[in-house]
């Protein structure tokens, strides 16, 4: 098992026919993610990829029975391509796209509440590198030779810190289920909470390593739920720790803006809700295999 | 009152706006006062006449068609405080206006805000003083906890949100905005009768927080702020003061605020790295980083901290680093007079390794401080060959802890020969 995609997931591309989309789309396909076609308004009826082409998310969902989507859309238009997602039915979207206005996405935040709870579409990212279920199949932008299978499920904002948490790990002999990059912004489409969850759900996952960064409430709150709720251990290390007060870091939401917000108080709270905290960035793999040595 | 949950987000909120109005680096927007003001009086929020001035003579020409007998000559920096820092000065006389004008323009302000460094004051606001009998607090702020916009007043103005969130919060009245329909009214009159207005200056509040609100969401703010907003004794209500903030990410869809930017306000090394797609932030230490990925970044930095060093910069040099961009990220990095090594760490992923290697050996001829550098991911092996074979004395690294111990050794042994 894993969770959010496996290798029978139908997977779509919106933005199908853009460079980057093409690049990362084959790298998909090669990975073995079952790719069954993609939306270009205006280029319907064509083939891309050896799959077809839809005008809408709608078409594409009838003719290919998709379930999930990767989109690369530009900014301006990304918020209109995860409501069109959302309404087609897709389960999944998973945005890669950097700087969507941060307004744009409390309001498909807001779009995504129009639908029952069993029928809301998960919305991963924006600004992420995607998910993998290792060895199944891949929607983003990651190398996928970076990770073995296992029983270990990452969730980090960060995607290249991600990496780095999958390549210490598998130098250690550790594989993963899933791994998946919520994303750096302020305003995101699923939290580390939501996917915590899933994990714990999940039979194969038998640990779980957090990784997060400066700003917002995110990473307190899915600790608290955590000592509350999960019976598997969970690893948490915080980026940031050197990063001044009030200066966006690279990610639009890695700012220290409120108490609770810098990297010192974060690892302090995980630790305090009985989290495994990785003491430095060098030591993410020791600390996930002390995690896997508890969970027995 | 509000049950201590809702109090603790709504003190969190009331920090995000004074970060929010702190910050001053390259990457998000700010505006000054003056263009804050006529922003927000295009959508009906009431402000006293005012006009910019950038010499004494203009100063008092603005006062002499203003009009009236009082006006306050305001400094504009793109940072708050600026009262109590000496920025702001009441004039009744032309001389005094003139006067006034010369000490400011060209002096560096230091507020509570600015940082030690301080600001210079290069533009004067000279507005019509307006004498006021009450002194509240608005401001709206995109809160990400609630990932709504939240609408913050209190009767205690004049004290900065931060201080009224210590000492008064039991006098903090919120709104949280529902984005599929927008602020409502009633919502802005409870917010008003709450402050204790009677009805005639309720619906002038109720007309500044929708404006407030409808310039927040129509231009994309991240931020506004009016502290004080005043009520004159005639039960007029006026933003005295008005800061407001904006999402870099939407500059796209608003050329009028884009206008507006103050390359003068900004760091110069900052915004010279957004031009090159770079995200650079300065900081104080030796250790000059060059890394892809932001999250990435901080670990690094923080890993150098831990082998005992300080980061000289934070710098992501992004997804595609082509060697244009590498190139450019050395030039950044080495501006810094500070620098006396430093580290590149790439994992690659869109990118590889053989080729940000070519770009890092192009770059680092003729290096002032020593390199160390560490890669791995796509084409890992390629990459580092490169690296070995290049002729040029780079450190090379395999894993974080190794590079990070290497880097501090490297600037220590640089900074005593």
């Amino acid at each position: 098992m894993s969770i959010l995609i496996d290798a029978a997931t139908r997977v779509i591309v919106q933005g199908f026919t853009g460079d980057k989309a093409t690049f990362h789309a084959k790298q998909m396909i090669d990975y073995g993610t079952k790719v069954v076609g993609g939306v270009t308004p205006g280029k319907g009826g064509q083939t891309h990829l050896g799959r077809p082409i839809f005008n809408t998310v709608k078409d594409a969902v009838k003719m290919t029975e998709a379930e999930a989507s990767i989109a690369f859309v530009p900014p301006p238009y990304a918020a209109d391509a995860l409501m069109e997602a959302a309404d087609a039915g897709l389960r999944l979207v998973c945005i890669i796209t950097d700087g969507i206005p941060a307004q744009d996405m409390m309001r498909v935040k807001r779009y995504l509440r129009r639908y029952p709870k069993e029928k809301r579409t998960t919305v991963v990212g924006p600004n992420c590198a995607g998910i993998i279920s290792a060895g199944k199949a891949m929607m983003g932008i990651m190398p996928g030779s970076i990770y073995i299978r296992g029983n270990v499920g990452v969730v980090s904002r960060s995607g290249t810190l991600g990496y780095e948490a999958g390549a210490q790990m598998k130098a250690l002999g550790i594989g993963i289920t899933t791994s998946i990059g919520i994303g750096g912004d302020p305003i995101n489409g699923s939290s580390f909470l939501d996917h915590l969850m899933l994990f714990e759900e999940d039979p194969e996952t038998k640990a779980v390593i957090m990784i997060g960064e400066i700003g917002g409430p995110q990473e307190s709150e899915a600790a608290k739920w955590v000592q509350e709720n999960m019976t598997k251990p969970v690893v948490g290390y915080v980026a940031g720790l050197t990063a001044p007060k009030g200066r966006r870091m690279g990610h639009a939401g890695a700012i220290i803006s409120a108490e609770g917000d810098s990297a010192a108080e974060k690892s302090e709270i995980m630790r305090s809700f009985g989290l495994l905290v990785v003491p430095s960035a060098a030591e993410i793999g020791a600390t996930v295999a002390r995690a896997l040595s508890r969970a027995g | 009152m509000y049950s201590i949950d809702c109090y603790e987000t709504l003190k969190a909120s009331c920090q995000t706006v004074r970060s929010e109005g702190r910050r001053h680096c390259g990457k998000p927007m700010d505006i000054h006062e003056y263009q804050a003001k006529e922003l927000l009086s295009g959508f009906g929020v009431a402000v006293p006449p005012g006009g910019v001035a950038y010499s004494p003579e203009q100063a008092v020409y603005v006062a002499t068609e203003l009009g009236g007998w009082h006006w306050a000559i305001k400094a504009q920096i793109h940072a708050g405080g600026r009262g109590k820092a000496g920025g702001v000065k009441l004039c009744r006389t032309y001389q005094e206006v003139a006067a006034a004008a010369k000490s400011l323009l060209g002096a560096t302000l230091v507020t509570s805000q600015t940082g030690a460094a301080g600001k210079v004051v290069h533009r004067l606001y000279v507005e019509k003083a307006e004498p006021f009998v009450r002194q509240l607090y608005l401001g709206l702020v995109l809160d990400r906890k609630i990932e709504r916009i939240r609408v913050i007043a209190s009767p205690e103005g004049g004290m900065e949100i931060e201080e009224i969130a210590q000492d008064k919060p039991e006098s903090l009245r919120q709104e949280q905005v529902d984005p599929a329909v927008g602020l409502q009214a009633f919502q802005a009159r409870e917010l008003a009768f709450g402050l204790g207005l009677n009805i005639k200056q309720v619906s002038q509040a109720v007309t500044a927080i929708m404006g407030c609100y409808r310039a927040f969401r129509d231009l994309d703010a991240t931020m506004v702020e009016i502290n004080p907003l005043v009520v004159t004794k005639d039960d007029r209500v006026l933003a005295l003061d008005a800061k407001m903030s904006f999402d870099d990410n939407a500059m796209f869809r608003r050329p009028r605020v884009t206008e507006m930017r103050d390359a003068a306000e900004e760091d110069s090394r900052e915004a010279r790295a957004s031009e090159f797609g770079l995200n650079y932030v300065g900081l104080t230490g030796n250790i000059g980083c060059i890394i892809n990925g932001a999250g990435l970044a901080m670990a690094t930095m923080d890993m150098i901290k831990h082998a005992g060093g300080e980061p000289a910069n934070f710098l992501d040099v992004g997804g595609g680093a082509s060697p244009e961009r590498v190139a450019a990220a050395f030039n950044l990095v080495l501006s810094d007079q500070n620098v006396q090594a430093i580290l590149v760490n790439i994992f690659a992923g869109i990118n590889r390794c053989d080729w940000v290697a070519q770009g890092v050996v192009q770059a680092a001829k003729n290096l002032r401080v020593p390199l160390v550098v560490r890669l791995a991911g796509t084409n890992v092996e390629e990459g580092r060959q490169i690296i070995r074979d290049c002729g040029l004395p780079i450190i090379p690294a395999d894993t974080l802890a190794e590079a990070a111990q290497k880097v501090v050794a490297a600037a220590r042994a640089g900074a005593s020969p």
